[in-house]
């Protein structure tokens, strides 16, 4: 149990995933709660030409995927505007074509080698860097939703009367999108472009199935995404197996082991069913 | 204070930047009053409640509010798969009073089952919303709506697909409601609950009729405001009612 922890590397993942795991299973929370997990899966794969770009280039890929980011929602922005396309189609179309310019550059004969890294992510290699702007950005996130809680929570219940409550919905919402931005971009380097959405939507997904209430889903949906993190780290090193796979794997078991476990602890029951009381 | 004015409106129009939803608006809601809003889907019953609520600028006329308005929501707008309690739903209400940056705190959870006391669910103030019955979560949204500290109510479709002792009791916590001094809007479709209100404004895009509902409700206006769409019953002493489709 505790052999893996003498080592170097496996100690820096331990903290790299113990850091994406908080601010990824808190946000994930409203991510799921706001409906959002197909932009969060779509707006990791449209980073994928900055990371190539930052690769190619030597430069931290941060750089590279921040600005592919930007770039990616003000395409989906314009998109949306042409007549007849929805904002799922205009997703999809900036999507596909972002990443296929990544696969581009990627697959490009100039490339180095190893840059699959940026697909499935190097979990158990993270450098100073990485680690720096991990802590940096879960402390912000963490410190954005607590800020943000009561409207994020207001705002998610029923967005039409959001305003009347002094709310501004789209300025709650945009918070959130610049905040799955920010995870995003930091977690992409240790889970990969492919799976970074796994640390997102699985424990917060798993975390709904066993609560009922917001603040013990947060602080499940943060624990599951670190014990599950770790425990594919674990898995990874005895195994031999890849660390990012491994990670997403273990997320999704946690999420398929929640689904008996809430039908145990949250009796399914649903409003329409239930009889009026005495109490209109 | 009771009798004093909480929302007036003087030929107001408003609308969603074309053409105006609303227009020729003229009415005012006192404190301790009710007033049913009647009109077809679609007739702007919601853009006025909107346009009370600051949410839509007047394009045209006047509309001046005192105070706060606590908005009452349909809860079929709501979510029923969302984790919160009807206390968190309650606790809400507190954010109107707040700046952007500050946090509910506990007296603010006090307040809000307060109110749900105030409600008649008090002791359901731990139930998830999407756990209660339709009139319950009505009344939770009430609940919220009284913890703004609003003078005014403004409730869309109240009754909507309440059975009907829960809208009996609905209708009776609206009349204490405004017994205690609120002013009350309804929007509704139910000729019989509008007759019973203090005053009735006929809305089908441009004002049709606003007075006491004994004035008001002749089938002349109830036809002019459903486009003609109204069916009276054999024996009913010239009573007009809705056809079912608009319950």
């Amino acid at each position: 149990m505790l052999e893996p922890l003498q080592e170097e590397f496996m100690r820096r993942a331990i903290a790299e995933m113990a850091l994406l795991g908080l601010a990824g299973g808190a946000l994930g929370c409203w991510i799921v709660l706001y409906e959002l997990s197909y932009a969060a899966e779509s707006l990791a794969h449209s980073i994928f030409p900055g990371l190539v770009i930052a690769a190619l280039a030597g430069i931290p890929l941060l750089l590279g995927a921040t600005p592919a980011i930007v770039i990616a929602a003000l395409a989906i922005a314009l998109a949306t505007r042409a007549p007849g396309t929805s904002r799922d189609v205009a997703v999809a179309v900036v999507v596909t074509t972002m990443f296929g310019l990544g696969v581009l550059l990627a697959l490009s004969p100039d490339s180095p080698p190893g840059i699959e890294t940026l697909l499935f992510g190097d979990i158990l290699g993270p450098t100073d860097t990485d680690l720096v702007s991990a802590a940096v950005v879960a402390g912000l996130v963490l410190a954005a939703l607590w800020l943000l809680h009561p409207r994020l929570l207001a705002t998610g219940f029923d967005r039409g009367s959001a305003s009347a409550l002094g709310i501004a919905p789209g300025t709650i919402e945009a918070a959130l999108l610049v905040l799955l931005a920010a995870t995003t971009v930091v977690s992409v380097q240790g889970l990969g472009n492919l799976l970074v959405v796994a640390v997102l939507v699985g424990p917060a997904a798993a975390a709904r199935q066993l609560t009922d209430r917001i603040m013990p889903m947060l602080f499940l949906a943060a624990a599951i995404a670190v014990l599950a993190g770790v425990a594919g780290l674990y898995v990874s090193y005895y195994a031999g197996t890849a660390g990012g796979a491994s990670v997403a794997l273990a997320i999704t078991a946690a999420y398929l082991l929640s689904l008996p476990a809430g039908r145990l602890l949250v009796p399914l029951s649903t409003a329409q069913d239930r009889p009026e009381t005495t109490i209109a | 204070m009771p009798g004093e004015s909480l929302i007036e409106a003087e030929s107001l129009a408003a609308g969603y930047g074309g053409p105006p939803a609303i227009s020729g608006v003229s009415f005012s809601l006192a404190a301790g009053r009710r007033l049913a809003l009647l009109g077809p889907n679609g007739g702007g019953k919601t853009t006025l409640l909107r346009a009370a609520l600051g949410e839509l600028r007047p394009s045209a006329g006047r509309l001046s509010v005192q105070g706060r308005c606590g908005y009452v929501p349909q809860t079929e707008r709501t979510r029923l798969d969302y984790p919160v309690s009807a206390l968190d739903v309650a606790t809400m209400g507190a954010l109107s009073r707040l700046p952007w940056w500050r946090r509910t705190g506990r007296a603010d959870r006090r307040g809000a089952a307060a109110a749900l006391e105030r409600v008649g669910l008090g002791g359901l103030a731990t139930r998830t919303f999407g756990e209660l019955s339709g009139g319950q979560r009505q009344r939770v949204l009430i609940a919220r709506a009284l913890v703004q500290d609003a003078g005014a109510l403004l409730l869309d479709e109240p009754f909507s697909g309440l059975d009907r002792p829960s809208a009996a009791g609905l209708e009776a916590l609206i009349d204490e409601l405004a017994g205690e001094g609120r002013g009350v809007a309804i929007a509704t479709h139910d000729l019989n609950r509008a007759r019973r209100c203090d005053a009735v404004l006929c809305l089908n895009r441009v004002q049709v009729a606003f007075g006491p509902p004994a004035e008001v409700l002749d089938r002349e206006t109830l036809e002019a405001t459903y486009g003609g769409a109204i069916v009276e019953l054999p024996g009913a002493e010239g009573k007009a009612i809705l056809p079912a489709h608009h319950h």
